[in-house]
Protein backbone atom coordinates (compact mmCIF):
# COMPACT_ATOMS: atom_id res chain seq x y z
CA UNK A 1 0.00 0.00 0.00
CA UNK A 2 1.54 3.23 -1.07
CA UNK A 3 -0.64 6.10 0.14
CA UNK A 4 0.05 9.19 2.17
CA UNK A 5 -1.70 8.77 5.46
CA UNK A 6 -3.88 11.59 6.71
CA UNK A 7 -2.98 13.53 9.85
CA UNK A 8 -5.20 14.09 12.88
CA UNK A 9 -6.73 17.24 11.40
CA UNK A 10 -8.12 15.41 8.39
CA UNK A 11 -8.93 11.97 9.74
CA UNK A 12 -12.54 11.23 10.72
CA UNK A 13 -12.89 11.24 14.52
CA UNK A 14 -13.26 8.14 16.63
CA UNK A 15 -11.37 5.94 14.16
CA UNK A 16 -14.45 5.82 11.96
CA UNK A 17 -14.01 4.51 8.44
CA UNK A 18 -16.52 6.46 6.41
CA UNK A 19 -16.39 4.48 3.21
CA UNK A 20 -17.95 1.04 3.01
CA UNK A 21 -16.31 -1.91 1.22
CA UNK A 22 -12.81 -0.54 1.58
CA UNK A 23 -11.19 -3.89 2.34
CA UNK A 24 -10.46 -4.25 -1.35
CA UNK A 25 -7.92 -1.43 -1.01
CA UNK A 26 -6.07 -3.48 1.55
CA UNK A 27 -3.75 -5.95 -0.14
CA UNK A 28 -3.67 -8.90 2.20
CA UNK A 29 -1.84 -10.86 -0.51
CA UNK A 30 1.43 -9.60 0.95
CA UNK A 31 0.84 -11.78 4.03
CA UNK A 32 1.10 -15.00 1.98
CA UNK A 33 3.63 -17.74 2.67
CA UNK A 34 2.00 -20.35 0.45
CA UNK A 35 0.39 -19.62 -2.87
CA UNK A 36 -2.48 -21.61 -4.42
CA UNK A 37 -1.85 -22.65 -8.05
CA UNK A 38 -4.83 -24.06 -9.93
CA UNK A 39 -4.66 -26.61 -12.71
CA UNK A 40 -7.69 -25.44 -14.67
CA UNK A 41 -7.60 -28.61 -16.79
CA UNK A 42 -8.30 -30.69 -13.70
CA UNK A 43 -10.93 -28.28 -12.35
CA UNK A 44 -14.56 -29.47 -12.68
CA UNK A 45 -16.03 -26.05 -11.76
CA UNK A 46 -17.88 -27.22 -8.71
CA UNK A 47 -17.11 -23.77 -7.17
CA UNK A 48 -16.66 -25.15 -3.69
CA UNK A 49 -13.40 -23.21 -3.44
CA UNK A 50 -15.35 -20.03 -4.23
CA UNK A 51 -17.83 -20.80 -1.47
CA UNK A 52 -15.18 -21.59 1.11
CA UNK A 53 -12.52 -18.98 0.42
CA UNK A 54 -12.60 -16.68 3.48
CA UNK A 55 -11.23 -13.77 1.48
CA UNK A 56 -13.39 -13.73 -1.64
CA UNK A 57 -10.27 -14.41 -3.62
CA UNK A 58 -11.44 -17.06 -6.08
CA UNK A 59 -11.85 -15.37 -9.45
CA UNK A 60 -14.93 -16.36 -11.43
CA UNK A 61 -15.08 -15.60 -15.13
CA UNK A 62 -18.15 -16.44 -17.20
CA UNK A 63 -19.42 -18.61 -14.38
CA UNK A 64 -16.21 -20.63 -14.25
CA UNK A 65 -13.35 -20.87 -11.79
CA UNK A 66 -10.43 -18.83 -13.10
CA UNK A 67 -7.67 -18.98 -10.52
CA UNK A 68 -7.03 -16.69 -7.53
CA UNK A 69 -6.85 -12.97 -6.89
CA UNK A 70 -3.29 -12.76 -5.60
CA UNK A 71 -3.71 -9.19 -4.35
CA UNK A 72 -6.02 -10.47 -1.64
CA UNK A 73 -5.48 -14.24 -1.33
CA UNK A 74 -3.79 -14.85 2.02
CA UNK A 75 -2.67 -18.34 1.11
CA UNK A 76 -4.66 -20.06 3.81
CA UNK A 77 -5.04 -23.23 1.74
CA UNK A 78 -8.75 -23.71 2.35
CA UNK A 79 -9.45 -23.89 -1.38
CA UNK A 80 -6.81 -26.55 -1.89
CA UNK A 81 -8.20 -28.59 1.00
CA UNK A 82 -11.80 -28.37 -0.15
CA UNK A 83 -11.19 -29.11 -3.86
CA UNK A 84 -12.68 -32.58 -4.57
CA UNK A 85 -10.33 -33.23 -7.54
CA UNK A 86 -7.12 -31.83 -6.04
CA UNK A 87 -6.87 -29.17 -8.74
CA UNK A 88 -5.18 -26.67 -6.40
CA UNK A 89 -1.58 -26.99 -5.21
CA UNK A 90 -0.08 -24.87 -2.44
CA UNK A 91 3.47 -23.90 -3.31
CA UNK A 92 5.93 -21.93 -1.20
CA UNK A 93 5.83 -18.25 -2.08
CA UNK A 94 9.09 -16.94 -3.57
CA UNK A 95 9.77 -13.53 -2.07
CA UNK B 1 -38.91 29.60 35.74
CA UNK B 2 -40.84 27.24 37.95
CA UNK B 3 -40.95 27.13 41.73
CA UNK B 4 -38.77 25.44 44.29
CA UNK B 5 -39.28 21.73 44.72
CA UNK B 6 -37.70 19.47 47.32
CA UNK B 7 -35.35 16.94 45.73
CA UNK B 8 -32.47 14.79 46.81
CA UNK B 9 -29.25 15.06 44.81
CA UNK B 10 -30.03 11.78 43.09
CA UNK B 11 -33.53 13.00 42.25
CA UNK B 12 -32.09 16.26 40.94
CA UNK B 13 -30.08 14.28 38.40
CA UNK B 14 -33.11 12.14 37.52
CA UNK B 15 -35.30 15.24 37.22
CA UNK B 16 -32.86 16.88 34.80
CA UNK B 17 -32.74 13.65 32.81
CA UNK B 18 -36.53 13.59 32.69
CA UNK B 19 -36.68 17.11 31.31
CA UNK B 20 -34.00 16.34 28.75
CA UNK B 21 -36.08 13.30 27.76
CA UNK B 22 -33.23 11.20 26.34
CA UNK B 23 -33.88 8.52 23.73
CA UNK B 24 -32.18 5.76 25.69
CA UNK B 25 -31.16 5.20 29.30
CA UNK B 26 -29.43 1.99 30.36
CA UNK B 27 -28.47 1.65 33.99
CA UNK B 28 -27.88 -0.88 36.72
CA UNK B 29 -28.55 -0.18 40.39
CA UNK B 30 -25.64 0.43 42.73
CA UNK B 31 -25.66 2.28 46.04
CA UNK B 32 -25.73 5.29 46.26
CA UNK B 33 -26.58 5.81 42.60
CA UNK B 34 -29.68 3.58 42.77
CA UNK B 35 -32.19 6.39 43.40
CA UNK B 36 -31.14 8.05 40.11
CA UNK B 37 -32.02 4.97 38.05
CA UNK B 38 -34.98 4.17 40.29
CA UNK B 39 -36.53 7.62 39.98
CA UNK B 40 -35.89 7.73 36.26
CA UNK B 41 -37.46 4.31 35.68
CA UNK B 42 -40.50 5.60 37.54
CA UNK B 43 -40.75 8.44 35.00
CA UNK B 44 -40.53 5.85 32.24
CA UNK B 45 -43.22 3.66 33.85
CA UNK B 46 -45.49 6.67 34.29
CA UNK B 47 -45.08 7.64 30.65
CA UNK B 48 -43.53 11.00 31.59
CA UNK B 49 -40.65 10.47 29.15
CA UNK B 50 -40.34 8.80 25.76
CA UNK B 51 -37.13 7.08 26.77
CA UNK B 52 -36.32 3.48 25.93
CA UNK B 53 -35.14 2.16 29.29
CA UNK B 54 -32.80 -0.81 29.04
CA UNK B 55 -32.65 -2.93 32.18
CA UNK B 56 -29.18 -4.38 31.82
CA UNK B 57 -27.50 -7.04 33.95
CA UNK B 58 -24.37 -5.08 34.92
CA UNK B 59 -22.63 -1.73 34.54
CA UNK B 60 -20.43 -3.18 31.81
CA UNK B 61 -23.63 -3.81 29.88
CA UNK B 62 -25.10 -0.46 30.91
CA UNK B 63 -22.23 1.42 29.32
CA UNK B 64 -22.19 -0.94 26.34
CA UNK B 65 -25.89 -0.38 25.67
CA UNK B 66 -25.42 3.36 26.09
CA UNK B 67 -22.52 3.34 23.63
CA UNK B 68 -24.57 1.35 21.12
CA UNK B 69 -27.50 3.70 21.45
CA UNK B 70 -25.35 6.81 21.14
CA UNK B 71 -23.61 5.33 18.12
CA UNK B 72 -27.00 4.83 16.51
CA UNK B 73 -27.64 8.54 17.00
CA UNK B 74 -29.64 8.48 20.22
CA UNK B 75 -29.29 10.85 23.15
CA UNK B 76 -28.14 8.21 25.60
CA UNK B 77 -27.42 8.35 29.31
CA UNK B 78 -26.53 6.20 32.26
CA UNK B 79 -25.67 6.53 35.94
CA UNK B 80 -23.27 4.75 38.23
CA UNK B 81 -21.09 4.84 41.33
CA UNK B 82 -17.92 3.30 42.70
CA UNK B 83 -17.49 -0.35 41.78
CA UNK B 84 -20.12 0.07 39.09
CA UNK B 85 -17.89 2.60 37.38
CA UNK B 86 -14.99 0.22 37.86
CA UNK B 87 -16.95 -2.58 36.22
CA UNK B 88 -17.82 -0.48 33.18
CA UNK B 89 -14.22 0.72 32.88
CA UNK B 90 -13.41 -0.86 29.55
CA UNK B 91 -16.43 0.68 27.86
CA UNK B 92 -15.96 4.06 29.57
CA UNK B 93 -12.80 4.48 27.48
CA UNK B 94 -14.54 3.19 24.37
CA UNK B 95 -17.35 5.76 24.77
CA UNK B 96 -14.90 8.65 24.80
CA UNK B 97 -12.63 7.30 22.09
CA UNK B 98 -15.66 6.80 19.84
CA UNK B 99 -16.50 10.45 20.61
CA UNK B 100 -20.04 9.74 21.80
CA UNK B 101 -21.57 12.60 23.82
CA UNK B 102 -23.06 10.41 26.54
CA UNK B 103 -24.03 11.85 29.92
CA UNK B 104 -23.44 9.85 33.08
CA UNK B 105 -24.58 10.73 36.58
CA UNK B 106 -21.75 9.65 38.86
CA UNK B 107 -22.63 9.46 42.53
CA UNK B 108 -19.16 9.42 44.03
CA UNK B 109 -18.50 6.54 46.36
CA UNK B 110 -15.44 4.84 47.82
CA UNK B 111 -14.12 1.84 45.97
CA UNK B 112 -13.98 -1.50 47.73
CA UNK B 113 -12.28 -2.78 49.65
CA UNK B 114 -12.80 -3.00 52.43
CA UNK B 115 -16.41 -2.67 51.33
CA UNK B 116 -17.73 0.81 51.82
CA UNK B 117 -20.80 2.40 50.26
CA UNK B 118 -20.19 6.02 51.26
CA UNK B 119 -18.95 9.07 49.48
CA UNK B 120 -15.45 9.81 48.31
CA UNK B 121 -13.94 10.59 44.94
CA UNK B 122 -11.78 7.55 44.30
CA UNK B 123 -14.18 6.30 41.61
CA UNK B 124 -14.14 9.45 39.47
CA UNK B 125 -10.47 10.15 40.14
CA UNK B 126 -9.62 6.69 38.91
CA UNK B 127 -11.39 7.57 35.68
CA UNK B 128 -9.67 10.92 35.28
CA UNK B 129 -7.68 9.79 32.26
CA UNK B 130 -10.59 8.03 30.57
CA UNK B 131 -11.20 10.95 28.21
CA UNK B 132 -14.48 12.06 29.84
CA UNK B 133 -15.37 15.57 30.91
CA UNK B 134 -15.80 15.60 34.71
CA UNK B 135 -18.02 18.14 36.41
CA UNK B 136 -18.06 18.25 40.23
CA UNK B 137 -21.06 19.64 42.10
CA UNK B 138 -21.47 20.94 45.61
CA UNK B 139 -25.24 20.68 46.00
CA UNK B 140 -28.49 19.53 44.42
CA UNK B 141 -29.14 22.71 42.48
CA UNK B 142 -25.69 22.51 40.97
CA UNK B 143 -26.21 18.87 40.02
CA UNK B 144 -29.42 19.82 38.23
CA UNK B 145 -27.97 22.82 36.38
CA UNK B 146 -24.77 20.99 35.46
CA UNK B 147 -26.75 18.18 33.90
CA UNK B 148 -28.60 20.52 31.57
CA UNK B 149 -25.43 22.42 30.65
CA UNK B 150 -23.36 19.23 30.31
CA UNK B 151 -25.57 18.04 27.49
CA UNK B 152 -24.84 21.15 25.47
CA UNK B 153 -21.13 20.91 26.21
CA UNK B 154 -20.80 17.22 25.37
CA UNK B 155 -22.80 17.47 22.15
CA UNK B 156 -21.02 20.58 20.88
CA UNK B 157 -19.41 19.74 17.51
CA UNK B 158 -16.02 21.01 18.74
CA UNK B 159 -16.22 18.69 21.73
CA UNK B 160 -18.18 15.47 21.05
CA UNK B 161 -16.96 13.96 24.28
CA UNK B 162 -18.95 12.24 27.03
CA UNK B 163 -19.39 13.88 30.43
CA UNK B 164 -19.70 12.69 34.03
CA UNK B 165 -21.82 14.84 36.30
CA UNK B 166 -20.56 14.04 39.80
CA UNK B 167 -22.08 14.45 43.25
CA UNK B 168 -21.13 13.03 46.63
CA UNK B 169 -22.68 9.73 47.63
CA UNK B 170 -25.30 10.08 50.39
CA UNK B 171 -24.09 13.54 51.49
CA UNK B 172 -25.59 14.99 48.31
CA UNK B 173 -27.39 12.09 46.67
CA UNK B 174 -29.64 11.32 49.64
CA UNK B 175 -30.08 14.79 51.14
CA UNK B 176 -33.15 16.81 50.31
CA UNK B 177 -32.71 20.43 49.31
CA UNK B 178 -34.83 23.01 47.57
CA UNK B 179 -34.08 22.97 43.88
CA UNK B 180 -35.40 25.48 41.37
CA UNK B 181 -35.84 23.59 38.13
CA UNK B 182 -36.49 25.13 34.75
CA UNK B 183 -39.71 24.34 32.97
CA UNK B 184 -39.74 21.47 30.47
CA UNK B 185 -40.10 23.99 27.65
CA UNK B 186 -37.10 25.99 28.85
CA UNK B 187 -34.97 22.87 29.03
CA UNK B 188 -36.02 21.67 25.60
CA UNK B 189 -35.38 25.09 24.09
CA UNK B 190 -31.97 25.34 25.76
CA UNK B 191 -30.73 21.91 24.73
CA UNK B 192 -32.23 22.13 21.23
CA UNK B 193 -32.56 19.30 18.80
CA UNK B 194 -29.67 16.91 18.81
CA UNK B 195 -27.03 18.17 16.36
CA UNK B 196 -24.85 15.15 16.86
CA UNK B 197 -25.59 12.70 14.08
CA UNK B 198 -25.44 9.05 14.84
CA UNK B 199 -22.71 6.95 13.39
CA UNK B 200 -25.01 4.29 12.02
CA UNK B 201 -27.26 5.40 9.20
CA UNK B 202 -28.93 3.04 6.78
CA UNK B 203 -28.23 5.10 3.67
CA UNK B 204 -24.57 5.78 4.40
CA UNK B 205 -23.11 2.78 6.19
CA UNK B 206 -19.64 2.97 7.64
CA UNK B 207 -17.36 1.26 10.08
CA UNK B 208 -16.87 2.35 13.66
CA UNK B 209 -14.75 0.98 16.42
CA UNK B 210 -12.33 -0.66 13.99
CA UNK B 211 -8.87 -1.95 14.74
CA UNK B 212 -6.65 1.13 14.97
CA UNK B 213 -3.01 0.21 15.19
CA UNK B 214 0.36 1.96 15.16
CA UNK B 215 -0.44 3.81 11.95
CA UNK B 216 -3.61 5.63 13.11
CA UNK B 217 -4.30 5.27 16.88
CA UNK B 218 -1.86 8.05 17.72
CA UNK B 219 -3.71 10.54 15.49
CA UNK B 220 -7.05 9.60 17.05
CA UNK B 221 -5.69 10.21 20.55
CA UNK B 222 -4.44 13.62 19.39
CA UNK B 223 -7.98 14.41 18.24
CA UNK B 224 -9.33 13.61 21.73
CA UNK B 225 -6.55 15.72 23.23
CA UNK B 226 -7.50 18.67 21.01
CA UNK B 227 -11.24 18.27 21.67
CA UNK B 228 -10.58 18.54 25.42
CA UNK B 229 -8.66 21.76 24.83
CA UNK B 230 -11.78 23.27 23.30
CA UNK B 231 -14.06 22.36 26.20
CA UNK B 232 -13.64 25.51 28.30
CA UNK B 233 -14.46 27.85 25.40
CA UNK B 234 -17.71 25.93 24.97
CA UNK B 235 -18.30 25.86 28.74
CA UNK B 236 -17.97 29.66 28.92
CA UNK B 237 -20.44 30.06 26.06
CA UNK B 238 -22.96 27.64 27.59
CA UNK B 239 -22.63 29.09 31.11
CA UNK B 240 -23.17 32.62 29.81
CA UNK B 241 -26.23 31.59 27.89
CA UNK B 242 -27.57 29.74 30.94
CA UNK B 243 -27.03 32.81 33.10
CA UNK B 244 -28.66 35.08 30.54
CA UNK B 245 -31.68 32.84 30.06
CA UNK B 246 -32.27 31.65 33.60
CA UNK B 247 -30.30 33.98 35.88
CA UNK B 248 -28.04 31.34 37.38
CA UNK B 249 -24.38 32.12 36.80
CA UNK B 250 -21.83 29.34 36.97
CA UNK B 251 -18.12 29.53 36.35
CA UNK B 252 -15.36 27.01 35.72
CA UNK B 253 -13.97 27.92 39.14
CA UNK B 254 -16.32 29.27 41.77
CA UNK B 255 -14.79 31.84 44.08
CA UNK B 256 -16.23 32.54 47.53
CA UNK B 257 -15.17 35.65 49.46
CA UNK B 258 -11.84 35.78 47.65
CA UNK B 259 -11.75 39.52 46.83
CA UNK B 260 -9.33 40.56 49.55
CA UNK B 261 -8.36 37.07 50.72
CA UNK B 262 -4.74 36.13 51.28
CA UNK B 263 -5.48 32.48 52.02
CA UNK B 264 -7.96 30.11 50.43
CA UNK B 265 -9.22 26.56 50.80
CA UNK B 266 -9.84 24.66 47.61
CA UNK B 267 -11.77 21.45 47.11
CA UNK B 268 -14.41 19.59 45.11
CA UNK B 269 -18.07 18.77 45.71
CA UNK B 270 -20.02 18.86 48.96
CA UNK B 271 -17.20 19.60 51.41
CA UNK B 272 -17.11 23.09 49.98
CA UNK B 273 -20.41 23.80 51.75
CA UNK B 274 -18.73 23.27 55.10
CA UNK B 275 -15.68 25.16 53.92
CA UNK B 276 -17.82 28.21 53.11
CA UNK B 277 -19.42 28.08 56.56
CA UNK B 278 -15.99 28.00 58.19
CA UNK B 279 -14.79 30.79 55.91
CA UNK B 280 -17.71 32.91 57.15
CA UNK B 281 -16.89 32.34 60.81
CA UNK B 282 -13.16 32.91 60.23
CA UNK B 283 -13.98 36.16 58.45
CA UNK B 284 -15.84 37.29 61.57
CA UNK B 285 -12.57 36.83 63.46
CA UNK B 286 -10.85 39.02 60.89
CA UNK B 287 -9.08 36.24 58.99
CA UNK B 288 -8.82 37.11 55.31
CA UNK B 289 -9.80 33.76 53.93
CA UNK B 290 -11.87 32.57 50.98
CA UNK B 291 -12.84 29.40 49.17
CA UNK B 292 -12.14 28.25 45.62
CA UNK B 293 -14.12 25.45 44.04
CA UNK B 294 -13.13 24.09 40.64
CA UNK B 295 -16.27 22.71 38.99
CA UNK B 296 -14.24 20.81 36.44
CA UNK B 297 -11.53 18.28 37.03
CA UNK B 298 -11.42 17.21 33.37
CA UNK B 299 -10.41 19.14 31.54
CA UNK B 300 -8.26 20.47 34.38
CA UNK B 301 -8.56 24.27 34.57
CA UNK B 302 -4.82 24.93 34.41
CA UNK B 303 -4.98 28.42 32.90
CA UNK B 304 -7.73 29.53 35.26
CA UNK B 305 -5.71 28.41 38.28
CA UNK B 306 -2.54 30.03 36.99
CA UNK B 307 -4.46 33.31 36.76
CA UNK B 308 -6.27 33.01 40.05
CA UNK B 309 -4.03 31.40 42.65
CA UNK B 310 -1.06 33.82 42.58
CA UNK B 311 -3.47 36.38 44.11
CA UNK B 312 -3.20 34.47 47.38
CA UNK B 313 -0.30 33.92 49.75
CA UNK B 314 -1.24 30.40 50.84
CA UNK B 315 -3.55 27.71 49.56
CA UNK B 316 -4.88 24.50 51.08
CA UNK B 317 -6.14 21.82 48.72
CA UNK B 318 -8.61 19.20 49.98
CA UNK B 319 -8.67 15.86 48.19
CA UNK B 320 -11.39 13.29 48.88
CA UNK B 321 -9.25 10.51 47.41
CA UNK B 322 -5.73 9.24 47.74
CA UNK B 323 -3.26 8.31 45.06
CA UNK B 324 -1.30 5.80 47.08
CA UNK B 325 2.40 6.42 46.72
CA UNK B 326 1.90 9.76 44.99
CA UNK B 327 0.38 13.15 45.66
CA UNK B 328 -3.43 13.18 45.72
CA UNK B 329 -4.98 14.26 42.42
CA UNK B 330 -6.31 17.79 43.00
CA UNK B 331 -3.24 18.72 45.03
CA UNK B 332 -0.75 17.34 42.54
CA UNK B 333 -2.42 18.86 39.50
CA UNK B 334 -2.75 22.23 41.20
CA UNK B 335 0.90 22.08 42.13
CA UNK B 336 1.81 21.20 38.56
CA UNK B 337 -0.33 24.03 37.20
CA UNK B 338 1.53 26.52 39.39
CA UNK B 339 5.00 25.37 38.45
CA UNK B 340 7.28 28.17 37.35
CA UNK B 341 4.85 30.96 38.13
CA UNK B 342 6.23 34.00 39.83
CA UNK B 343 4.39 34.71 43.10
CA UNK B 344 2.94 31.22 43.23
CA UNK B 345 1.31 30.77 46.64
CA UNK B 346 2.51 28.36 49.28
CA UNK B 347 0.47 25.23 49.16
CA UNK B 348 -0.48 22.36 51.42
CA UNK B 349 -2.72 19.35 50.79
CA UNK B 350 -5.11 17.32 52.93
CA UNK B 351 -6.66 13.96 52.14
CA UNK B 352 -10.03 13.96 53.84
CA UNK B 353 -13.33 12.14 54.12
CA UNK B 354 -12.37 8.78 52.62
CA UNK B 355 -15.14 6.22 52.78
CA UNK B 356 -17.67 8.92 53.63
CA UNK B 357 -16.01 10.05 56.88
CA UNK B 358 -17.51 13.40 57.81
CA UNK B 359 -15.27 16.37 57.23
CA UNK B 360 -16.85 18.48 59.91
CA UNK B 361 -16.53 22.14 60.78
CA UNK B 362 -14.01 21.49 63.58
CA UNK B 363 -11.69 19.71 61.15
CA UNK B 364 -11.88 22.56 58.69
CA UNK B 365 -11.21 25.02 61.50
CA UNK B 366 -7.96 23.15 62.14
CA UNK B 367 -7.20 23.52 58.46
CA UNK B 368 -7.81 27.28 58.72
CA UNK B 369 -5.38 27.50 61.67
CA UNK B 370 -2.73 25.55 59.81
CA UNK B 371 -3.33 27.61 56.72
CA UNK B 372 -2.60 30.79 58.69
CA UNK B 373 0.61 29.20 60.00
CA UNK B 374 1.50 28.26 56.44
CA UNK B 375 0.95 31.85 55.36
CA UNK B 376 2.90 33.38 58.24
CA UNK B 377 5.79 30.95 58.60
CA UNK B 378 5.74 28.68 55.57
CA UNK B 379 5.20 25.70 57.87
CA UNK B 380 3.83 22.72 55.94
CA UNK B 381 4.51 24.21 52.52
CA UNK B 382 4.53 21.54 49.80
CA UNK B 383 3.37 18.78 52.13
CA UNK B 384 0.18 16.79 52.32
CA UNK B 385 -1.35 14.67 55.02
CA UNK B 386 -4.53 12.91 56.18
CA UNK B 387 -7.07 15.17 57.89
CA UNK B 388 -8.60 13.88 61.11
CA UNK B 389 -7.42 10.27 60.82
CA UNK B 390 -7.06 8.34 64.11
CA UNK B 391 -3.47 7.61 65.05
S1 LIG C 1 -5.55 -19.90 -0.39
FE1 LIG C 1 -7.18 -19.23 1.01
S2 LIG C 1 -7.36 -17.06 0.56
FE2 LIG C 1 -6.23 -17.91 -1.13
S3 LIG C 1 -7.78 -18.37 -2.63
FE3 LIG C 1 -7.45 -20.22 -1.44
S4 LIG C 1 -8.99 -20.15 0.14
FE4 LIG C 1 -8.84 -18.08 -0.69
S1 LIG D 1 -12.97 -26.63 -5.78
FE1 LIG D 1 -11.52 -27.42 -7.28
S2 LIG D 1 -12.80 -28.24 -8.81
FE2 LIG D 1 -14.12 -27.01 -7.64
S3 LIG D 1 -14.05 -25.06 -8.71
FE3 LIG D 1 -12.49 -24.95 -7.18
S4 LIG D 1 -10.64 -25.62 -8.21
FE4 LIG D 1 -12.34 -26.23 -9.47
Amino acid sequence: MTETKKGWKDLPIGGNILEAGNSQHYFTGTWRTYKPITDLDKCINCLQCWMFCPDNSIVIKDGKMDGQDYDHCKGCGVCAAICPVKAIDMIKEEK
Amino acid sequence: MGKYIALTGAESAAFAMKQINPDVVAAYPITPQTPVAMKFSEYVANGEVNTEYVTVESEHSAMSATVGAAAAGARAMTATASNGLALMWEIVYIASSMRLPILMAVVNRALSGPINIHGDHSDAMGARDSGWIQIFNENNQEVYDSFIMALRIAEHPDVLTPAMVCQDGFITSHSVENVMPLTNEQVQKFIGKKKFKGLITADKPFTMGPLDLQDYYFEHKKQQHEAMKKVFAVVEEVQNEYAKEFGRKYSVIEEYRTEDADTIIMGLNSVMGNVKTVVDSAREKGIKIGAVKPRFFRPFPVDYLRDLLPKFKAVVVLDRSDSFGAMPPLYSETLAALYGIENAPMIKGYIHGLGGRDTNLAMIETVVDNLQKLKDTGEGNLTFEYLGVRE
